[in-house]
């Protein structure tokens, strides 16, 4: 049996080149359903990375009771004051995240472009931000950092340049990495300098270190204080939410997509399957006659539609790889309500997902066709002209 | 029999292969319809309604306020007949989070100016005179299956209570109907700006935007440089645009990924294009025996090719509108859903220019098969061997 199957897949394949053109379509058609998909979910896993990789075990977010974001929030100087004095905090930076309109490079139209005011304490505690051009702003002073993905998409982000901010401008001292996360995308200066420009007294969110093994019992401490009426939100759990709504978005989109051009490419490799076995019915036919049972021509229609498929799918993964693997992208967070810029990222999990994906489309549109060669009566056949 | 019945009959030479390539062009279309309406909604939203209106919003960021006081002045603008203010009141409801925007308005004011959305006169009036009350989006309201009459539970995020309570309940006064395409408003929820500006715990005095409807609409862009002069060198400078390049300016913040979602589904469109189009000229060539059986019973050279390209445009056509249609269908579906990110509809022109696009996709697969059934010798045609 083993070598009856061997034989006719032998012979499939030997035939394959003189039907080349109609086997591209599984092929091509595979591929591209792999590439969109493995791209836009790592689209995704891009965004999510970005965010949710910025989180520390042993941070977490103040903000007013009901704020999911920084940008609704607000806290004022004396709960600030009394959340520093909590056993179990190292460290609190009182921060101030709003956005301005500036345009995007190479567009006329303003997008949200994020602005961090931060205390002392949190450079401590966020040991990911590193200077990698230019210096470090100097405190008390209206000099920014920039991001070096907030350089890269907006306009005017350069160093030495100075940046217009409600009636201040800001001159742009430096450029700091963050280890890919998500700050990378905002500028960053004194909290007060902030609070001048945005005329504002109190803070949007405090920024909390703290010892991780009484997570919970200053989460009881600020969230029962009645005078404070503020939330306490280990960043791991903040990040997870805010990217929550727009990876889930990018997600169902890929599998939407790809959903609809995967029922466009199994009937691709159907009629494509269909047309090589007809082409070759009175061979599979002949080769009955001699007695080769049902079950090898099955398997060998099988195997080569499966063999398409599978070149259609890494040519699809190992291609988006290629094409989008670390391309930068920025779009609009709805959670934060600003711009934040992340790189695909095509991982080795998002690649053998398309391969999978391939390997059923193949299964799919082999098994009609291959059911249909042992199907027609071999006499019917072998007679007709 | 009649050269339709032949067309039939052509098709139906080998259904499974007619009908796979008929489903592989449907799939097609409709992914043709779904690009072109992410691009549409990506790009600028459509202004169908020919309502010109400006929206004067804070110079710096939308997220500043304004404060009241800048209504009167908006007012006294030259050239401008009617001024709205509104808000961006955030909030969740249920555990839904952003469900749909919350916005608070002086009734009378916004449904002035917004006079192409349709609510009946007593609803209106009673969302008038109830401090709590709020009218919904027919859309809305469906979706959530609300009642005039119920009571909607919207928890603060932006704006707690005076008492420092999240929670605010307004009732369910009225439903308004708005045009399809309506530009930028998506399904609002408003609700009594008094009542708001009274039980806010913080932003006293202050607003989110200004709405205003020009008396000429040609004259529009003077009307907003004027206004932004008014208020060049007060605390609060504004920055003043037509409502559609506003509500553009949202749309472009998703940037460069709804560019990039139509470059990924305009290539697959083509190349499953590419796919179908060489199954169809496969199985033309089969059949050139046949063409030649035809053209010896007397057919002539025309007629022959006519039919080739017939047949490829019942294929190409039939599959488009079909597909366009369930983009359609398919788009009413979800854009409640997706209403937060933007309007998705299938708009005339991406509908003309799916037809346009099937309409050359039959001519060209059918284009050089028929070119040769023509031109094919019968007697060479009949004796090789199929």
């Amino acid at each position: 049996m083993i070598g009856q199957i061997f034989e006719v897949t032998r012979f499939n394949f030997m035939s394959i080149k003189d039907r080349l053109y109609s086997s591209l379509v599984i092929v091509v058609g595979i591929a591209a359903v792999v590439s969109v998909l493995v791209s836009i979910l790592a689209m995704g896993v891009g965004f999510q990375a970005t965010l949710v990789d910025a989180a520390s075990p042993d941070r977490a977010l103040v903000l007013r009771k009901g704020s999911d974001a920084e940008m609704s929030s607000g806290v004022d100087q004396d709960a600030a004051a009394v959340v520093t004095q909590l056993s179990g905090v190292f460290g609190v930076s009182a921060e101030l995240f709003a956005v301005a309109d500036v345009p995007k490079r190479g567009s006329d139209s303003v997008a949200n472009l994020p602005l961090r005011g931060v205390s002392p304490d949190g450079f401590t505690m966020r040991p990911a931000i590193k200077i990698v051009e230019g210096r470090m702003f100097s405190w008390g002073t209206r000099e920014v950092i920039a991001g070096v993905k907030a350089a890269y998409e907006f306009e005017g982000v350069d160093l030495g340049n100075e940046l217009p901010l409600r009636d201040m401008s800001l001159p742009i001292v430096g450029f700091f990495e963050a280890d890919g996360g998500a700050y990378e995308s905002e500028l960053w200066t004194d909290v007060r300098t902030m609070q001048g420009a945005l005329r504002r007294p109190d803070f949007s969110a405090l920024r909390v270190q703290y010892e991780p093994s009484m997570g919970d019992s200053l989460n009881e401490l600020v969230e029962e204080d009645k005078r404070l009426q503020l939330d306490f939100v280990p960043e791991t759990e903040f990040y997870a939410e805010q990217s929550e709504g727009t990876s889930a978005i990018i997600s169902v989109f890929g599998y939407v997509i790809a959903s609809i051009m995967a029922i466009g490419a199994i009937f691709g490799a159907l009629n494509t399957m269909y047309s090589a076995v007809s082409v070759r019915s009175r061979e599979i036919a002949t080769l009955r006659a001699l007695g080769f049972a049902g079950l090898p021509v099955v398997v060998s229609v099988m195997i080569e539609a499966l063999f398409l498929a599978l070149s259609g799918g890494v040519l699809g993964a190992v291609g988006s790889y290629l094409a989008f693997n670390g391309y930068t992208a920025s779009t609009l967070n709805q959670a934060s309500f600003s711009q934040v810029a992340f790189d695909f990222a095509v991982t080795p999990q998002l690649m053998s997902l398309g391969i999978i994906w391939a390997i059923i489309l193949g299964f799919v549109g082999g098994l009609l066709p291959a059911l249909q060669a042992v199907r027609m009566p071999i006499v019917n056949v072998l007679r007709a002209e | 029999m009649t050269s339709f019945g032949f067309l039939l009959a052509n098709l139906g030479r080998k259904p499974v292969r007619t009908w796979l390539t008929f489903f592989c062009i449907i799939v097609c279309f409709l992914l043709f319809g779904l690009l072109r309406s992410v691009g549409t909604a990506f790009t600028a939203p459509p202004n169908l309604s020919g309502v010109e209106r400006l929206v004067v919003s804070p110079k710096y960021s939308i997220i500043d306020p304004l404060p009241i006081s800048h209504m009167r002045q908006v007012r006294s603008v030259p050239g401008v007949e009617a001024a709205a203010h509104a808000d961006w009141f955030g909030g969740n409801y249920l555990d839904l989070g952003l469900a749909f925007p919350t916005i608070p308005v002086k009734p009378m004011e916004y449904f002035d100016l917004y006079s192409e959305y349709q609510i009946p006169q007593a609803q209106l009036e009673a969302f008038e005179n109830t401090r709590t009350g709020a009218v919904a989006s027919r859309g809305t309201a469906e979706r959530f299956d609300w009642r005039i009459g119920d009571v909607i539970p919207i928890v603060a995020d932006i704006y707690p209570k005076m008492d420092g309570s999240l929670l605010w309940e307004f009732e369910l006064v009225g439903i308004y109907d708005r045009p399809d395409q309506t530009s930028g408003n998506f399904e609002d929820f408003y609700i009594h700006y008094d009542y708001f500006e009274e039980a806010k715990q913080h932003s006293k005095g202050m607003i989110g935007w200004i709405a205003v409807r020009v008396e000429n609409p040609d004259a529009a862009a003077e009307v907003a440089s004027a206004i932004d002069a008014r208020f060049e060198n007060s605390r609060d400078p504004t920055r003043t645009m037509t409502e559609n390049e506003y509500n553009a300016q949202f749309a472009q913040q998703i940037g460069n990924i709804g560019l990039m979602v139509t470059m990924i589904l305009a290539a697959v469109f083509f190349s499953i294009l590419l796919l179908v189009s060489n199954t169809m000229f496969q199985a033309f060539r089969e059949r050139l025996r046949d063409l030649g059986v035809l053209k010896a019973l007397g057919f002539s050279d025309g007629q022959v090719a006519r039919m080739i390209i017939y047949e490829a445009l019942i294929l190409t056509l039939g599959g488009g509108v079909v597909g366009l249609l369930l983009c359609y269908g398919l788009l009413i579906m979800v854009s409640p859903i997706l209403q937060i990110y933007g309007t998705f509809t299938l708009d005339a022109l991406s509908l003309a220019l799916g037809l346009a696009t099937a309409l050359v996709l039959g001519v060209v697969v059918s284009a050089v098969p028929a070119i040769r059934a023509r031109s094919a010798p019968v007697v060479e045609v009949l004796r090789a061997r199929a």
